[in-house]
Order: C-alpha cells, then sequence, then structure tokens
C-alpha cells in the first residue's frame, strides 16, 4: 500500500504533536506515527493512561502539562498511527513504515523527524550486565509501571535527569543506597556567566533543580566527583567498584545500578539520508545541520526537538511550532511573511527556553572515559567487541569507522550502532591522534528499525505515485 | 530486582513467562514485568550466549528481546501485555528450522 | 613532480579492490615493485559489499576454465594467502521451483557437457531436500556443483591485504588517481598530489575503471550495477549450500557467524561520479518475497541490514581481463558485472603472466577490450 499526505511526521512526543497541531490549524493533511503505543513521546510517555494512576500524583506538574498537549494533539484532526516503526526515509520526501506485520509506504510533499534524544551510551567494564541500567529506563519503568527498585539503589549520574529521577524516587518512597556524581570538576569561571544567564532566563527551572540537590544530598550519601566505575557479577550484577578524582574508592554489593550520562540526539533517520550534520561541541554529539525553521540540508526534510540538538521539552515544542508553519508555506496554505511573522514570538520564547541550556550543557559535561573507556570494556554491546580489539584494529592504518565494522563487526547488531558509534569514533580519534568531528560515524544502513523478511515481502508499492 | 508500587487490582492480567505465571498490569511493557521477577533478564546473546536484561527500556539497545507469543526477537520494552501473553526468554541463536 | 621520495615502481596498481590486490600480489611474488593507489580505503566498494559466493555453476563458457581454475585455487586459498578466507564448498545449487523450470536446467547440463566439463550435476528434489531440509517442498529438482561456495569477503580483503603487503606492496589508501599522462615510454599518475611514475600500469578501478580507462587513451564503454543485499539477525544452523533459483532473483546462504545472506542481483541505484548507492526496497520486497517462498520458516527473521554495492558490468557481462588494444604497458582488470568474487585468484595470476611473461596461456581471448570498443557505434 501506498500513501499521499501533505507531512508526515515520526514521533509523536512535545516536538511532533506541536507541529501536527501547527499544520492541523492552517488545514495540511497531517499523518503522525510512532513506535510506542500512545503518544506523549519519551518525556511524556503514557501520559493519558498513567494520568489514572497512582504514580501520577507523584510525577509533577511538568508530566501533567503532556497531558493538556496531548488532548490538544488528539483533537487536531491529525491521522495518529502508533505501534508503527518507520524504517526507511528517503529525499522525495518519503517514509516506509511497518504496522501489524504490513509494509506500506507514505510519499510527503515534507516530512518532520521528531525522533527525540537516546541516553548517552555509558560503557565501562561490566556494563552489559544484568542489573546495569539507565536512570531513563528506570524512570520510564517509574512513570509507566508505577515500579522502584527493591532495595536500596545505586545511581551513577551526571545531569537534571538524574536528579529528577532521585527526586521523584524518594518522593514515591524509593530508597537511594547512594548517588555517585559523576560530574567532573568544572571550570568554574567558564560557567558562572552561563549560569547568570540561566537563572535570568528561567529562575524557576533552576531553583527546581537546586532543590533537588540539596534535598538529594541531605538524605542519601552523596559521594561527588566520581571518575571510574567497574562491575563485577556473572550473569548477574553483584558489585561494583567506583573511584573518585582524588582517588577515593570502595567495593560495594549492589543489584542493580543505574547510570547515566546525559542525552544526545536521535540522528539515524538524518544520517541514512545524507543530511548534513554538524559536530556540537558544547553537548559532545552530532546533530543535522538546520536553517531557522528546522529544515534540514534535503530540502522538504525538517527536524525538531531533540533530534536536532538538546534542549527540552519546551524548546522541542517550541521548535515544532515553528517548523509547522514553515511547513504551512510549503505547502500553500499561508505566505511565507504569514510564517515569519506567526513566529515571532515563539523565537523570542525559544530564545528564552535556550539560555538555561547553555548552563546545564557546560555544567553537565560527562566524564572523559565515558568517550574513551578501558580496554577491557565492551564497546558494541550486540556484536560483543572490546575496547581492545578496537584498539588493535587502529594500529594498523588509520582505519574510519566503517572500516572498524568491516573488520571487527562492531556496529553489525540490531541496534546499529546506536550504543557503540559514539565510542567507536573516540577510541579511534584517541588512537590515531585525531578528533572525534573529523573521524565520524558510521555510515546509516537501513533499515533504520529492524524489519522481518516477511514484513518486507508484504511491501507492494505498486502503481506508488512518484 | 523492581516492585510495583500499587496493587493493579481491576486492570491486573496473567503473563507466562518462561511458562510461569506472573501478575502483570494490562498496557505496561512486558520489559517491565521481566524486571521483577527473581531472574530479571531477558536473553542470552548469540555470540558468548551471556545473559542481558533490559538496558535502555526505549527502543535503542535490543537487549531486552524475547520470544512474545511464539514471535522471536521481540522488543520487550516496546510490548504492552494482555492477558495470557507468553514470553520466553531468547537463548542464543534463534531456530527456524522447520 | 614525481615523488622523490618514492623508489623506482614497476607497476601501478590502480584500485584497492580484490582484483588490484590480486594483481599486486601475483605480481610482487615474481619480484615486481608495486603500488597500488586506492582512493578511500581497501575494499571499500564491491569486494566488501560482495555476497561473496564462490560459484562455477551456471558461468558464461567464455570464463568457464579461468573460472574452473580460480575454483581449484579457492580450494587451495589457504597455501596462497595465509588464510581460509572463510571459504566454505558447501555447494551452490540452482533450484526449479516448477516442472518446466527443469527444462532450463537440463539444457544448461547439456551445454556444460557437450564442450567437455563434468562439474555440474542434476539432482532430484530427494537429493534437494536431502541435502538442504529447510526448502519449500514446491522445489522439484536442481543443478549443483558440489564443489562451490562462499568465503567470506572481509577475512578475504585481510589475506590478500596481509599477503600482498608482506610480500612488497605497498598500498596508499586515500590516494584518488585524478591524471595519467605518457612521460617517454613510462605513465605518470597523478593522485591527490603525489605523482608516481612506472612502465606498466593495471586498472582495477571497478565501477570507476572505464574513467581510468578513458584516462589512459582507451575507450571502452562501462556500465555500472548497484546489486542489493539483505542480511539477518544471527540464527542457528538453517542451511550450508548456496540457493538460487531458476527464474528468479534469488541468493540465498548463511554466514558462519549465523546471519543470511540474501541477494541475487536486484538493482538499487547509483551516483557513480558521486560514489553513493542506494536501496529499492520496492524491488528488494522481491527478492524477501523469494526468500520466503523458497524458505517459507525464515519470514519471522528480523533485517537487520542492507545495502547496494556498486560495480562495473559491460554489455555482454563478461570481464575485461587483458593487455589494452593501444596504450602499451596497461592492463586491464574490470567489468566483473557482479561475479567477480569467484575469479580474484586466477585474474590476478592472469595479469602477473601478462605483465611478467609478456604472455599468458590461460583462456582469455574472450575477455579482451576489443570487443567492447569495437561494439561503441561511430562517432
Ligand atoms: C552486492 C554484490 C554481490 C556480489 N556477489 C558476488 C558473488 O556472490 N560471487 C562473485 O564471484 N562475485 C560477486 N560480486 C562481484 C564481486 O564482488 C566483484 O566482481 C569484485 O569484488 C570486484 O573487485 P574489484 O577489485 O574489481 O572492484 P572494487 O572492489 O570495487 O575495487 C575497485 C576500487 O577502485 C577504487 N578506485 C576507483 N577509482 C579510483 C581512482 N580514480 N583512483 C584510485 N582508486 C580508485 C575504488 O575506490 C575501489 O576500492 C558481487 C558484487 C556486489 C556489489
Ligand atoms: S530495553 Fe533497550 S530496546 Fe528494549
Amino acid at each position: 500500500m501506498s500513501r499521499t499526505a501533505d507531512l508526515v511526521i515520526v514521533g509523536a512526543g512535545p516536538a511532533g504533536m506541536a507541529a501536527a497541531v501547527t499544520a492541523r490549524r492552517h488545514q495540511l493533511d497531517v499523518l503522525v506515527v510512532d513506535e510506542q503505543a500512545a503518544p506523549g513521546g519519551q518525556i511524556w510517555r503514557d501520559v493519558e493512561a498513567v494520568s489514572c494512576k497512582p504514580q501520577a500524583a507523584f510525577l509533577g506538574n511538568a508530566y501533567h502539562e503532556g497531558l493538556a498537549a496531548v488532548g490538544r494533539f488528539r483533537a487536531s484532526g491529525a491521522t495518529y498511527e502508533p505501534n508503527t516503526k518507520v524504517w526507511q526515509v528517503e529525499a522525495g520526501p518519503r517514509a516506509f513504515l511497518t504496522r501489524d506485520g504490513a509494509a506500506s509506504s507514505v510519499k510527503a510533499r515534507s516530512m518532520l523527524l521528531a525522533t527525540g534524544a537516546q541516553e548517552r551510551p555509558v560503557p565501562f567494564p561490566g556494563w552489559t550486565l544484568p542489573g546495569v541500567m539507565t536512570v531513563g529506563a528506570a524512570q520510564i519503568m517509574l512513570k509507566t509501571s508505577g515500579q522502584v527498585p527493591v532495595e536500596p539503589v545505586w545511581i551513577a549520574a551526571n545531569g537534571p535527569l538524574a536528579l529528577l529521577y532521585a527526586a521523584q524516587l524518594l518522593k514515591m518512597g524509593g530508597r537511594i543506597a547512594g548517588f555517585l556524581d559523576t560530574t567532573p570538576a568544572i571550570d568554574v569561571s567558564a560557567t558562572i556567566p552561563k549560569l547568570a544567564a540561566a537563572a535570568f532566563a528561567a529562575p524557576g527551572d533552576l531553583l527546581k533543580g537546586l532543590g533537588w540537590i540539596v534535598n538529594l544530598r541531605r538524605h542519601v550519601p552523596y559521594i561527588r566527583h566520581v571518575a571510574r566505575i567497574e562491575a563485577f557479577g556473572t550473569d548477574r550484577l553483584e558489585r561494583f567498584r567506583y573511584e573518585t578524582a582524588s582517588g577515593v574508592a570502595a567495593t560495594v554489593d549492589a543489584h542493580l545500578l543505574l547510570v547515566h550520562e546525559g542525552v544526545v540526539p536521535s540522528i539515524h533517520p538524518t544520517l541514512s539520508l545524507g543530511c548534513v550534520h554538524n559536530w556540537l561541541g558544547g553537548q559532545d554529539c552530532f546533530a543535522p545541520a538546520l536553517d531557522a525553521w528546522g529544515e534540514t540540508s534535503e530540502a522538504g526534510i525538517f527536524v525538531a526537538g531533540d533530534g536536532g540538538g538538546i534542549g527540552g521539552a519546551a524548546v522541542a515544542s517550541l521548535r515544532g511550532e515553528i517548523a509547522g508553519l514553515r511547513i504551512a508555506a510549503r505547502a500553500g496554505r499561508i505566505s511565507a511573511v504569514e510564517a515569519q511573522a506567526a513566529a515571532q514570538p515563539i523565537r523570542s520564547r525559544l530564545k528564552r527556553a535556550l539560555t538555561a541550556r547553555s548552563f546545564l550543557d557546560a555544567f553537565y559535561r560527562p566524564r572523559a572515559s565515558i568517550f574513551v573507556p578501558a580496554d577491557e570494556t565492551i564497546a558494541c554491546r550486540c556484536e560483543e567487541v572490546s575496547v581492545a580489539s578496537i584498539r588493535a584494529q587502529a594500529a594498523i592504518g588509520r582505519p574510519g569507522p566503517n572500516q572498524i565494522k568491516a573488520s571487527t563487526r562492531a556496529g553489525m547488531g540490531p541496534c546499529q550502532g546506536r550504543q557503540c558509534s559514539y565510542t567507536i569514533a573516540s577510541v579511534l580519534a584517541d588512537a590515531e591522534g585525531r578528533q572525534v568531528p573529523d573521524i565520524g560515524l558510521y555510515r546509516v544502513r537501513p533499515p533504520l528499525k529492524p524489519l522481518t523478511l516477511d514484513e518486507l515481502a508484504s511491501l507492494d508499492d505498486v502503481g506508488c505515485p512518484t | 530486582m523492581f516492585r510495583k508500587l500499587h496493587d493493579p487490582e481491576a486492570e491486573a492480567v496473567t503473563v507466562y513467562i518462561d511458562g510461569v505465571p506472573a501478575l502483570a498490569e494490562a498496557n505496561e511493557s512486558a520489559a517491565a514485568v521481566l524486571m521483577r521477577q527473581g531472574s530479571p533478564w531477558a536473553r542470552r546473546t548469540p555470540v558468548s550466549n551471556a545473559r542481558r536484561a533490559p538496558y535502555c527500556m526505549m527502543g535503542v539497545c535490543f537487549d531486552c528481546v524475547a520470544t512474545v507469543d511464539g514471535v522471536a526477537s521481540v522488543q520487550t520494552c516496546l510490548a504492552p501485555v494482555h492477558d495470557g501473553m507468553r514470553i520466553d526468554r531468547q537463548i542464543g541463536r534463534r531456530s527456524v528450522t522447520p | 613532480m614525481p615523488d622523490v621520495s618514492e623508489a623506482a615502481i614497476d607497476t601501478i596498481v590502480i584500485g584497492g579492490g580484490l582484483h588490484g590486490l590480486s594483481a599486486s600480489l601475483h605480481l610482487a611474488r615474481a619480484g615486481r615493485r608495486v603500488v597500488v593507489l586506492e582512493r578511500s580505503w581497501v575494499g571499500r566498494h564491491a569486494s566488501s559489499s560482495s555476497a561473496a559466493g564462490v560459484r562455477t555453476l551456471n558461468r558464461d563458457l567464455a570464463e568457464l576454465p579461468i573460472s574452473l581454475e580460480s575454483q581449484d585455487m579457492w580450494h587451495n586459498i589457504e597455501a596462497i594467502v595465509g588464510s581460509d578466507c572463510g571459504f566454505r564448498a558447501y555447494g551452490q545449487v540452482n533450484v526449479a521451483e516448477h516442472p518446466k523450470h527443469v527444462a532450463v536446467l537440463e539444457k544448461r547440463l547439456a551445454l556444460t557437457r557437450a564442450a567437455g566439463y563434468t562439474h555440474e550435476e542434476l539432482i532430484d528434489r530427494a537429493e534437494l531436500t536431502r541435502l538442504i531440509p529447510a526448502i519449500s517442498s514446491h522445489c522439484v529438482a536442481a543443478l549443483i556443483v558440489r564443489t562451490d561456495g562462499a568465503a567470506d569477503p572481509h577475512l578475504t580483503l585481510r589475506a590478500f591485504r596481509r599477503s600482498a603487503e608482506s610480500a612488497g606492496v605497498t598500498i596508499h589508501e586515500g590516494y584518488g588517481v585524478t591524471a595519467i599522462e605518457r612521460v617517454g615510454s613510462d605513465w605518470q599518475v597523478h593522485a591527490d598530489g603525489r605523482s608516481f611514475v612506472a612502465p606498466t600500469v593495471v586498472n582495477a578501478a571497478g565501477a570507476w575503471a572505464g574513467d581510468i580507462a578513458a584516462m589512459l587513451g582507451d575507450d571502452i564503454p562501462l556500465g555500472h550495477k548497484a546489486s542489493m543485499m539483505i542480511v539477518t539477525e544471527r540464527i542457528a544452523p538453517l542451511l550450508k549450500p548456496v540457493v538460487s533459483v531458476v527464474g528468479r532473483p534469488l541468493s540465498f546462504k548463511q554466514s558462519d557467524q549465523g546471519t543470511l545472506v540474501i541477494g541475487g542481483g536486484l538493482q538499487g541505484s547509483a551516483d557513480i561520479q558521486a560514489q553513493k548507492s542506494f536501496v529499492d526496497f520496492s524491488e528488494l520486497a522481491k527478492g524477501a518475497r523469494a526468500a520466503t517462498d523458497l524458505f517459507p520458516s525464515v519470514g519471522p527473521l528480523r533485517i537487520v541490514r542492507t545495502w547496494a554495492g556498486m560495480e562495473g558490468k559491460t554489455d555482454d557481462h563478461l570481464p575485461v581481463v587483458g593487455p589494452s588494444p593501444t596504450a602499451s604497458g596497461v592492463y586491464h582488470a574490470f567489468g566483473f558485472s557482479g561475479h567477480g568474487f569467484q575469479l580474484v585468484p586466477v585474474v590476478g595470476a592472469i595479469l602477473a603472466d601478462l605483465i611478467v611473461h609478456g604472455g599468458t596461456n590461460r583462456c582469455i581471448e574472450a575477455l579482451s577490450a576489443d570487443r567492447l570498443m569495437a561494439r561503441r557505434p561511430a562517432a
């Protein structure tokens, strides 16, 4: 089956929903697809169902704002298809999807990729053991299942998400064995101006964050500047060892260790499209190059939300609205001048919302060993390739990531390099005395999400419009 | 490893993990249910037979894959449970020998 | 200016794919000083994206003699390059799904038998299912070469590279040839700011070999292919031989790692000048249908990767192997049209014959560049 739409949106999080609402306001024919079962994205995951559950009381206002956003989206008249995987995107623009085991394609005038972010992989020796999980994963279980760790839990993390989770967990009666703050000591003089700007732009957010830290320090053992972690166990986590930058070390028994080092944009779709990407030094990641409306280097293909650079939900919604305006203009529903005028007030709000971000980026820079972990660490979880074997290959010539993939199989598994591409790039940069931005990431080979042979066999594009 | 804060009451369903019944709440993810079990893991890898458990819960890592209602390699973190769902841990390389 | 730091070179090989490596290896073992110039990195194109089938089955009779010799070399590959290259001689099988297709197989068998070859064999359904229990029961018969098989392209690249380097070959990666001039009786080859001089040049530039030929003065028409491949998740052992089928695009096999590797010549698209290729999923769906028709149990398997690999293609699907008809000291090896992997060991040996001894007694008449140049309509 093959269809058409004015706009196809991949991802029903804050950015995708806001863009859909804006585009619908200008009567575009909008299709929104998402692999999750309900709208809301990662931040407002399953918010409709959860809002009637007991855990809702503890999840804070931000979560409830989500309910309103989902309500507006539901009422917008956009066609919404959950449980749908987008496994290929092409210039044109065209998207290939599977739903209920059947594949189809959609040809659209514009495409908005609002695929958000993923947590930055946190490789260290033992990180593949059952019992090592991300903080984001634990938070998803808190939100959608109302579940908390049985035993007092260890958290080793850096960044606001972990603080938020810790605050929520304590509020809901969970217990924390210890919080290992992996934030490296920072260059204060560089951060203060950003802090001041953030305090000016978003005093509420900053106070909230400060409150979490104060509360956390009052209630749980809090160890700063943790620089190294190593997990041990057969078949599951049994204990782990940590060491601070000043050399204080300890080994503790634990069955669960939650880790987090911030989030990075999900760029597989834009990489596979061949869009131009930039290195965002402040966030240690790549992001697609976007114009002021969120359009990529490929005409008609837009990105909004964390997929274009980490900004959080408020920024994502605003960027979704701005992209929606430009897309409406492309479809001829409003003039360029009208789009410009409508975007003006949104841009001012966006500017304010972004000021706090640069403080967070500067303050929560991940530690160096996250990028270049110890030799015995598994770099590629899927194919179980160690950092040592990447280094061994790096010693032969000056291979790039694609050669490493061919020679070690790193990046060839089902996650398609989502957990190892930055590690490979950083280890190569380290070994070859180069910089990550000029090493780059693997070439992305379709499909973006695994699809089955039966699903592909079901693709019948005969008579598809081109 | 994890416990639920509330009793699912009316929304309670039964799923079967490797044939053993377990209590769940309709529409939560199969991976979340796995993480409440005494043996909280999902699969053994096809490469070294190492045990793995859900890591990201958002569809990125593929460490949560299991056989769900007879379909292998399903990402359990993206699979909402229903009454009677069969979740079988996936051991190493799956077999499709007829 | 020629690179002064460079010691004198006997042969410049343009293209660091398997054919370039094989030629350089055989030349270096014959005592020649060889430099390989590769625009990106060794094996970047067809050689690493290949299905790596090692097949004599259904080969054109014109290339069958060298293909059969190459097959012997594959069975002896460890002695040649110090690695088995992942070569497994589990057989190649061409399956007939319908009784009417059996006639196609019989005709082919008659052709090779008449030419005196005995390597192909017709098998019935019972033998087919004995060899491949997973195959759908509707398949009626097959043509088989039991000594055919498949290798691992990455292991093969690594082995040929290592052997070539230890035989003294210098490989320059990141050097794309942009111009070639005649200087006296030598060739001066310009590549990314450097130049190299030698009396002989091997053109093994794959999909781009037509451009290199033009720089050397040969106008050889060369098209291209962008053959697509599918790789699945790893599964428990399912089958050993490589399976193809009459009348449909399919080549189906299982790698040592357990992944299914599915190809068969379905074409994506390519922008050759930009060195980019694209998968066409509407086309690839045909391959998935053929695979699931022949092996119904594989339908639920996840596809992990797909790609389209770029390669040169000639009008008659036979490669160009031999000296340039116009330029002295120039030797071509390209246009393998989707089946050059199997020929890698022998073609390198042929080029070494031609360059070192000035001739070869291997049968390459049908592979000369003349045949294609003659077909070029007069301007
Ligand atoms: C998908 C696919 C499946 C296949 N399956 C099989 C199979 O099952 N069995 C089989 O026998 N064969 C198969 N083949 C064919 C086989 O892989 C090729 O015939 C063989 O690898 C060709 O090797 P090559 O060295 O000629 O080309 P390539 O490997 O493409 O090497 C050419 C090299 O030249 C370089 N180059 C180009 N221009 C320049 C320049 N100006 N300067 C410097 N360097 C340059 C390129 O970068 C490239 O690395 C398949 C091919 C593909 C694409
Ligand atoms: S837990 Fe990572 S994909 Fe499901």
